[in-house]
Formats: structure tokens, C-alpha cells, sequence
């Protein structure tokens, strides 16, 4: 699957392409397909998240991830401070990302 | 301490201005990223893994309480409670949001900081000894130059736009606390038949070439100085390879042209440019140097240190160094508790720090490469209360250049350019050596972790070095051994085929003990490392 991804404007948090909009959690990503581009090139219009790209994802049990171990970090945060991820509360967060 | 004048003021006011004007277009919309880009990096504002990262330069490292105490109320109230200390005497915050860069840049302002330069390919914030000022070894203190550097350097219209970043250290004393040659410019302070001059020591740098930089000129009398490092660039940015960026650095050009062209070059380029009269006068390199004149120290303070408490004494024997002033003492607190993150410290240890600094060090810290914080001026009398205090604050690891007192660059838990994380090994290997008996075995040992070849985190120059490098698309590290960041300056060697995570680990215990079988009395790993070489290590890991 392919996903897009990319840093809000404002507070350069780690988004993903919902299907709509822009989420903070990969679990609302969307697999984009083919259509990556086109929606790459309306967004950059759109000026709401910097440098946006399109990223290999894989379906899971607990929803999309992405397929190389940058993007998954990005997706959950620095692993030597689980307390500053996402799931700061879950002490299972992170086994997915290594 | 430095104090910024009228134009100091005046030009980091008006920057902020043109920066808050250029931030609020941006999040208007009015300009897009590749027009915006280019703008937040001269101010220091990068994009990383999670968010925004602001790089604030700390010039030679220098601080005071007041602007220790603003970094810690930026991590407070702009961040996630804490900066990152780097390898380049600067501090990084991690997760700024562009929104608050122009309030964050007034704060920094209010303190006579900025981030300015510390992006881009200029000429960043100039590096220093951290002993400056107090080392017993130095000849004189080397910050006014370093000064006056950085107030040649800030700005400089005809070397904002060189082919490469540019980085220059000065130091004053034999023993290099600065990794001073491999910089792009390595300027040490020396004295011959009475008078001080300044050597300089042209293309050196780390990253995927690293070189050391070789001598250019043994004495430029210190009335030159300026004019013979403008001679320098100049011949550098005329000819630096602005077509290839691997090769753009000045090292690779004076590799290419040989030392004896370039400097034959510089010579020339000197002669026309020493007539341009960019050297201060007397007065005004006196106006500076007297803002560094030494604190009031009162050399018939005691001497002696009352040893009774053993947690103390073994503080004292590690991480507190000679003072030029009898009765003081230069403390270096670690920022590298075991399993900690090197070169993190909290806004509360922040503050603490700059505390401790107005009450016993004559207000004065200061940032070293290896990602520690120094008090200078510290009574003899007072090293206890200072040691409670920060042993009370989580502060008081008596690690210094052991094997735990590992630089490690951001990696990938940070940084956008990393292969592999360094933070993570970094904490392994601590672990695994955690035992303060067995680190004080192995002695000096300078261990360096970068996460991908741009060598942030100095590896080529660790006695151990580690690169974490991307093998089909898992963490790999490779180990090198026998670099050298100090006056004993030399590049590591990889040892062969690389590890995992843990696999590094294992095999940096098999060249610890390999070293502790082979040394023979006062040799310390790198020693020992030269006087056999490769072979018996490359043994002992691989069999
Ligand atoms: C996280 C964001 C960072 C980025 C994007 C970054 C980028 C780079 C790049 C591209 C180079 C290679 C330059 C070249 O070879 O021409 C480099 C070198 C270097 N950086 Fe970083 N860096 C970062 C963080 C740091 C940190 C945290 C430190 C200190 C711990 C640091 C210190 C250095 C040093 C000492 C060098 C090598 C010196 C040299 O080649 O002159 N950097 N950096
Ligand atoms: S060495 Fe590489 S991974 Fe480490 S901070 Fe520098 S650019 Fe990032």
C-alpha cells in the first residue's frame, strides 16, 4: 500500500493523508494507491503541511505502518522517549516500530 | 563575558523582525516552502523527524546564568522540557513549532543570543577550548579571538554563500580540548621568542571525507589574524567545488591543490588583502579582550579538598581539572548518566546548573564538544556544596572521557538524514559498562556515535567510533578504532563487516578486554591500539 506523509505547517508535527484530510495518528492513514501524486500536487496547494511524500505501507491487524523504519519512528515518535511519543501511556507502542 | 554593543544589538533585532515577518507569510501562505526554506535555515530553524528543530548558537560555548536560564525557559515553555547539548557547543530543541519561532528568537534576543549562522553554508558559530579562561596549560585565553572572529564572521556579505558550511575552532593551549584540526580552519594561539601568534591549520573535517587539517602557516602575527583567515576563505570561495556537494568542503580543495598551492595562494591573496586594513586597531581588540578579563579569583583560597565523603572524592578524581589559580578548580559536569541520553539535560537541570554557576563559578558555563557543561571558576572550598547539588539533580556522574562518556548525534530518533540510531547504542553500551570500577579499569576512552556519514557525532575522530549505516533497510553499525579528536589527532579505522545493536556492544567488550590483555603500564586503549594495530583486535572480534 502506499501512504502520504508529511509535517504540518504550523507545529511541524508528522501528518498522514486520511482520505480527506490530515491526521496525526497513522492508524486514519490511507492507502492512496495510484492517486498519491495528484493529491501530493493539490495539497501543495493547499499549503497546510510542508513537503508532503509518498511513503510504501503495509496493512496490519492494527491498521497501516509504514514500511521503512524512519517513517515508522516518525510515526510514533523518538523510541528513546516513549514518553514523548504518542502512546506515552501504552507500554506496548513502541513494538512495532523496530 | 562578551556584552553585544550597539550594532551587536541592532542587527539580531532587525533580524528577528525580518524573521517574524517572513514566519507570518509563511503560515499566511503568501510563500511556499522552497521560497521559505532557505530563510528559517539562516535563522536556525530546521525540519526534523517530528517537528521543527532550532539550532541556538552558544559562541566558544560561553555562557552566562541569564542565558543558561533562558535555554532552560525555552525547552519549558516551547518545547518538551529539554535541549539537546551538540557536539558543536550549541543547543537544539527538538519539537518547536514555526508559530513560536519569532517569540522564541525575541527571548533569545533579551539574552544577547540568536541562532543565526547556524545553518547553511557560511561560517557557523566559531568553536572553543571549554577551559578557556582557567586551564592551567593554556597560554593565554584564546575567546577574545575568537571573538573577534565571530564578529568578523557574522554576516560577512562576500562569505554567505561559500560553496560549503564552514566551522573554526581556536584554542591557546598544547592539549586540544576542541578537536581543533578537524576543522575547517584549526587556528592555534602559540608563542615564539616572546610574542604570541597564531598557527593556522587549514581542511580538516569529518563527515564522508574526513581529513586532518594540515599546517598552512606556523606564526601569523596576531595583528594578521583576520587578514590571513579572510585570505583563507577567499582563496576557498573562488575555487571550492560548487558543482559537486561531496566535494564542496574546503578540505577536499586543499587536498586537490596540495597544502604547498594553497597556502602559496593564501600568501598572495594576504598581501592584497592585508592592504584593505580589516584588522582591528589596538583599541578595539583591547575593548574586546577586556570583556574576558579573568573573574577576581582569590589565589590564597585553601588548596586542599576535604576528601571524607568517598562518593565525593571519586567525583573529584574524575571530573574536576586544575585551575590556572591556586585554590580553584574547573568542574565538569556530565551530561551522560548511564542509560541516559547524551547531552540531554531538563529544564530543571538547566536552571540548576546556571544556579550553581551565579553562585560558585562567577556566573560564567560553559558547552564543551563532548556534550558536557563546565563551571570554570569554582573555589576549591566549594566543591562539595556544588557536587551535592548536582549529584541531588542527577548530574554528578563521575564519568568524564571514559567509556560512558559517549558523544552520540541525534540519529534516528531525530534526525532526517540518519541511517541508524546512535541514542539507543549509545545507552547499551553504558549500560553494559556500567560498573565505574571497570571504566576507570579501561581509562580514557573516547567513544563516538554517529547515525549516518555525515559524522555529527565525531566517530572517525573516537578512540572507538560507531556509524550507524542503513543495510537493506535495518539498523547497521560499524566499529572503528584509533581516531583521535585531540592534539594526538588521527581518523579510526574500521575494524571489517558490521553488527546489529547489540552485536556492537558485544564486540566493543571483545576490544576492551582484547586492550586490557595487550596494554603494557600507562598506555591508554589508543595507545595501545597504535602500538599493535589492527590485527589482534580485528581477531578478537571476528576470530
Ligand atoms: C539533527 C539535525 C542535524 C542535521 C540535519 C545535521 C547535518 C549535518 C550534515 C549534512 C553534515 C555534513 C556536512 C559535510 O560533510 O559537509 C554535518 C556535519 C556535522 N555536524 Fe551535523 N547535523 C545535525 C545535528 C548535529 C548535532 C546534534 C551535532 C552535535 C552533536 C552536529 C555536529 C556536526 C559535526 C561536528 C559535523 C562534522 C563536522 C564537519 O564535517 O565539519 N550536527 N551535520
Ligand atoms: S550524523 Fe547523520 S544522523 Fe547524526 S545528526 Fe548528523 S546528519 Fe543526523
Amino acid at each position: 500500500m502506499k501512504l502520504l506523509t508529511g509535517n504540518d505547517l504550523k507545529t511541524g508535527f508528522v501528518t498522514w493523508w486520511t482520505g480527506a484530510d490530515w491526521s496525526l495518528h497513522i492508524e486514519d492513514a490511507a492507502d492512496v494507491g495510484e492517486a498519491g501524486e495528484a493529491i501530493l500536487a493539490a495539497e501543495e496547494g493547499a499549503r497546510r503541511v510542508n513537503a508532503p511524500y509518498i511513503i510504501n505501507g503495509e496493512a496490519t491487524a492494527d491498521g497501516p505502518r509504514p514500511a521503512h523504519i524512519k517513517d515508522r519512528i516518525r510515526a510514533l515518535g523518538p523510541t528513546v522517549r516513549p514518553d514523548l511519543t504518542l502512546k506515552p501511556a501504552d507500554p506496548a507502542a513502541g513494538d512495532w516500530v523496530i | 563575558m562578551y556584552k553585544y554593543d550597539e550594532y551587536d544589538h541592532a542587527m539580531v533585532d532587525a533580524r528577528v523582525a525580518e524573521f517574524s515577518d517572513q514566519v507570518r507569510r509563511r503560515l499566511a501562505g503568501e510563500i511556499t516552502e522552497d521560497q521559505f526554506k532557505p530563510l528559517r535555515l539562516m535563522n536556525g530553524l530546521y525540519l526534523q523527524l517530528h517537528a521543527y528543530m532550532l539550532r541556538v548558537a552558544v559562541p566558544y560555548g560561553t555562557l552566562d546564568s541569564r542565558q543558561m536560564r533562558m535555554l532552560a525557559h525555552i525547552a519549558r515553555k516551547y518545547d518538551r522540557d529539554y535541549g539537546h547539548f551538540t557536539t558543536r557547543q550549541n543547543i537544539q530543541y527538538n519539537w518547536i513549532k514555526l508559530e513560536d519561532a519569532p517569540a522564541i528568537l525575541q527571548d533569545l534576543a533579551s539574552v544577547e543570543m540568536h541562532a543565526i549562522q547556524t545553518s547553511g553554508n557560511c561560517i557557523r558559530n566559531i568553536s572553543s577550548d571549554q577551559w578557556a579562561g582557567a586551564a592551567a596549560d593554556e597560554i593565554t585565553d584564546p575567546r577574545p579571538w575568537a571573538e573577534l572572529l565571530r564578529q568578523w564572521s557574522s554576516f560577512h556579505p562576500e562569505f554567505s554563500y561559500l560553496p560549503r558550511k564552514f566551522k573554526i575552532a581556536v584554542i591557546a593551549a598544547n592539549e586540544d580540548r576542541a578537536a581543533m584540526r578537524l576543522h575547517d580552519i584549526g587556528i592555534q594561539i602559540v608563542e615564539k621568542d616572546g610574542q604570541h601568534g597564531a598557527a593556522f591549520y587549514v581542511g580538516g573535517g569529518m563527515g564522508r571525507t574526513p581529513m586532518i587539517a594540515p599546517l598552512i602557516k606556523d606564526f601569523v602575527p596576531l595583528d594578521d589574524m583576520l587578514s590571513y583567515a579572510e585570505a583563507c576563505l577567499r582563496v576557498y570561495n573562488r575555487y571550492g567545488r560548487r558543482d559537486n556537494i561531496y566535494k564542496a568542503r574546503i578540505k577536499i580543495l586543499i587536498h586537490e591543490l596540495g597544502a604547498d598551492e594553497y597556502r602559496r595562494q593564501v600568501e598572495e591573496e594576504f598581501v592584497h588583502v592585508k592592504s584593505l586594513g580589516i584588522d582591528p586597531p589596538k583599541a578595539e581588540f583591547d575593548r574586546i579582550a577586556a570583556q574576558f578579563a579573568p573573574p577576581p579569583l582569590d589565589a590564597s583560597a585553601p588548596d586542599a579538598i576535604d576528601r571524607s565523603d568517598p562518593d565525593f572524592a571519586v567525583w573529584v578524581d574524575q571530573n574536576v581539572a586544575e585551575h590556572k589559580v591556586s585554590g580553584h578548580a574547573i568542574v565538569n559536569i556530565s551530561l551522560k548518566p548511564i542509560g541516559g541520553i547524551p547531552g540531554d539535560a531538563s529544564s530543571a537541570q538547566i536552571d540548576l546548573m546556571a544556579d550553581l554557576a551565579e553562585k560558585y563559578s562567577h556566573d560564567e558555563l560553559r558547552v564543551t564538544h563532548a556534550q558536557n557543561i563546565v563551571l570554570p571558576h569554582v573555589r576549591k572550598g566549594d566543591l562539595y556544596a556544588v557536587w551535592q547539588a548536582l549529584d541531588a539533580a542527577g548530574l554528578a556522574t563521575p564519568n568524564l572521557d571514559l567509556i560512558s562518556d559517549i558523544i552520540a548525534c541525534p540519529g534516528l530518533d531525530y534526525c532526517s538524514l540518519a541511517n541508524a540510531r546512535s541514542i539507543p547504542v549509545a545507552q547499551k553500551i553504558a549500560t553494559r559498562f556500567s560498573d565505574l570500577g571497570r571504566q576507570k579499569e579501561l581509562g580514557e576512552l573516547k567513544l563516538k556515535i554517529s547515525g549516518c556519514i555525515n559524522a555529527c557525532g565525531h566517530h572517525h575522530a573516537g578512540h572507538i567510533g560507531i556509524l550507524g549505516v542503513d543495510r537493506k533497510g535495518t539498523e547497521n553499525y560499524q566499529l572503528s578504532l584509533g581516531g583521535s579528536g585531540a592534539e594526538d589527532v588521527s581518523l579510526g579505522t574500521i575494524t571489517g563487516p558490521g553488527f546489529d545493536e547489540d552485536g556492537v556492544v558485544d564486540a566493543i567488550e571483545r576490544v576492551t578486554d582484547k586492550y586490557l590483555a595487550t596494554r603494557t603500564e600507562g598506555e591508554r586503549f589508543v595507545d595501545t591500539f597504535r602500538r599493535v594495530g589492527m590485527a589482534p583486535f580485528k581477531e578478537a572480534i571476528y576470530g
